[in-house]
């Protein structure tokens, strides 16, 4: 009955590359079809540029030398990534529940490309969500340097591979308490944020506090992205931003991978 | 096609409490068959499955499926079979079309090649009209559809459905089954089926062989009608007036081939039915009716019932199996303790 032939033997070894693809290619077809659905991520970060940026400028704007916006405006890009990508387990959880996440683990795909290929796939809202509030930033007087806004890009999409994997690893653990999901999402994210030196400079913080933002990779990121906007390109805190970025990518893919492989227990 | 030996699975639920769920399941499936494996809620029929589909590694036993071992060979057995779960496979915000041509890419078929499978399948299973909507806007029966689908791109020698029908209501699965059969004999080669069902009469209707599970283990494995008839029993019902049913009820003890009597609640009009569980009902009623003329006992009414596969499990268990499904969802396994104080329901 069938027009098409069927490979006999179908060979054990995969092709891990070509498997990461599918899975890349499957979650990026619903955001394709309906790009809108990015806009829903781009409330926040809004609402922090149109009500907290001008309180910063009044405040604390000569503190920060001069453009509230070089300064703000990189922050809020990494907020934008972290807010969305360690979201994204939520979708997992959907896919447990309903029955797709077993569908898979019962073909011969690859288990590692199920979480690589979804991580992957972060990277295209991270991008896009940043593009579009580069460009509602820019009527208001936004001026980055085109070369380290573009750098950041890259940056925040790395960093958004790492915490999206880790977000799917924290998905794939608490599946049998899915609300816990929650729980340690919102437990873990606001503190990473504000010791990130996000919205207010951590140099007049206490110094546990900035003992405790040294080992946040955010903060890394955070400060190269300033840096690169300010078009401070030979920066060290870019070279930091990369190493704390990858690192978070190296460290979320493994976990991820580790959770993955034991997802079906 | 699927060989188990003394397979078994244990859940440690809490330091004090393991749930065995498998206790022991050795099953040979021959190619070509369609197996239902039936039993209450809670009875290990998923686990099973699970276990046969490389989704949860056995406790202890061994399982080969489609000539591979589960343990030491999960890559070639997710190969060849195919698996239909419990929930659904394609996701909400997923285009139907589009899950079927992935389907195919992970089973190895280039783009194009997928493309036309899912034409064909979408095809084969009513799903054409559908094919490029949002599985979330689907109905429950075409949901259902593209799951059967999606377990069929491949082709596999073998499936595995996990009760495949379970919220659908009769219509959409009559229309369900009619194309799980079709797409079976229109298999190149004979397809195995292996599918776990708590609904009687599914099995009874449409598989070729029954293994009924309790508490873990196989208790009967046969055709439907032979369990049936070495384990239930026809049912044959004599309505007799009230003073009657006694006396007929210590004569049809007595009648060749009997193997329990009862005596129902008086009716209206104060007459009552004599139930008498017997190999072949249609060949024991003449008889018990002469012998009832013999002895001057009136009998008003005769019916003679053929079992079903719930009389069989009653018969093995001592339990219906439409009550273990409903309770079955409290207490799902046996469990032990090794604490004495904790008692479970």
């Amino acid at each position: 009955m069938s027009a098409t032939t069927l490979p006999t033997a179908t060979p054990t070894r995969r092709n891990p590359l070509r498997d990461t693809r599918i899975v890349l290619v499957r979650e990026l077809a619903p955001v394709a079809r309906d790009p809108f659905s990015l806009l829903f991520g781009l409330v926040q970060p809004l609402v922090f540029l149109g009500l907290f940026g001008p309180l910063l400028a009044g405040s604390a704007g000569e503190a920060l030398g001069g453009d509230v916006w070089l300064w703000f405006v990189p922050a809020v890009l990494a907020m934008t990534t972290l807010f969305g990508t360690s979201v994204t387990g939520s979708n997992l959880q959907l896919d447990i529940s309903s029955g797709v996440h077993e569908r898979m683990l019962v073909t011969p795909l690859s288990r590692s490309a199920q979480l690589v290929g979804r991580a992957l796939k972060e990277m295209v809202p991270v991008v896009a969500q940043s593009v579009v509030v580069l460009l509602v930033m820019l009527p208001f007087g936004l001026r980055p340097d085109p070369l380290g806004a573009a750098l950041t890009l890259a940056q925040l999409a790395v960093l958004g591979v790492g915490v999206g994997s880790l977000s799917y690893a924290l998905a794939l653990v608490v599946r049998k308490q899915e609300w816990m999901f929650w729980v340690v999402q919102q437990t873990v994210l606001f503190p990473v944020m504000l010791l990130s030196g996000m919205l207010l400079p951590l140099e007049n913080g206490p110094a546990w506090m900035r003992a405790a933002s040294a080992v946040n990779p955010l903060r890394y990121v955070v400060d190269s992205g300033r840096a690169a906007f300010a078009g401070d390109i030979a920066s060290t805190a870019i070279a930091w931003g990369w190493l704390a970025a990858m690192a978070t990518a190296a460290v979320g893919l493994a976990v991820g991978v580790r959770s993955m492989l034991r997802s079906a227990e | 096609m699927i060989r188990t030996n003394v397979l078994t699975k244990d859940f440690v639920v809490s330091r004090t409490r393991t749930v065995h769920a498998v206790r022991g399941i050795s099953l040979d499936i021959q190619p070509g068959e369609l197996v239902a494996v039936l039993g209450p809620n809670g009875a290990g029929k998923t686990t099973t499955l699970r276990m046969l589909t490389t989704l949860v590694p056995p406790t202890s036993g061994t399982a080969t499926v489609a000539g591979y071992d589960v343990v030491s060979d999960p890559a070639r057995v997710r190969a060849a079979i195919g698996y239909v779960g419990q929930g659904g496979a394609g996701g909400a915000s997923q285009v139907v079309r589009d899950e079927l041509v992935t389907q195919g890419e992970i089973y190895g078929l280039d783009r194009r090649a997928a493309r036309t499978r899912a034409g064909e399948l979408l095809e084969a299973l009513d799903l054409t009209e559908q094919a490029d909507r949002k599985v979330e806007s689907l109905s429950g029966g075409q949901k259902r559809r593209l799951d059967v689908a999606v377990g069929l791109v491949h082709e596999p020698s073998l499936l595995f459905l996990d009760e495949p029908s379970t919220g659908l209501d009769p219509h959409n699965r009559a229309n369900l089954w009619e194309h799980v059969l079709r797409m079976r004999s229109a298999a190149a080669e004979p397809r195995t089926i292996v599918l776990t069902t708590h609904y009687l009469d599914e099995a009874d209707t449409f598989a070729e062989r029954v293994v009924v599970v309790d508490h873990g283990q196989v208790i009967a494995d046969d055709t439907a009608d032979a369990l049936k008839a070495d384990l239930a029993g026809d049912l044959v019902s004599l309505r007799t007036a009230g003073g009657d049913a006694a006396a007929l009820a210590a004569l049809a003890e007595r009648a060749a081939g009997t193997r329990a009597v009862q005596v129902g609640p008086p009716g209206p009009d104060g007459g009552r039915a004599v139930e008498v569980r017997t190999a072949d009902g249609p060949g024991a009623a003449p008889g018990l009716l002469r012998a009832a003329d013999a002895a001057g006992l009136a009998v008003t009414r005769v019916d003679v019932a053929r079992p079903t596969l719930d009389d069989v499990f009653l018969a093995l268990t001592g339990r219906s199996l439409r009550e273990t499904a409903v309770q079955g969802a409290d207490s799902p396994a046996d469990t032990t303790d090794t604490t004495t104080k904790e008692v479970l329901a």
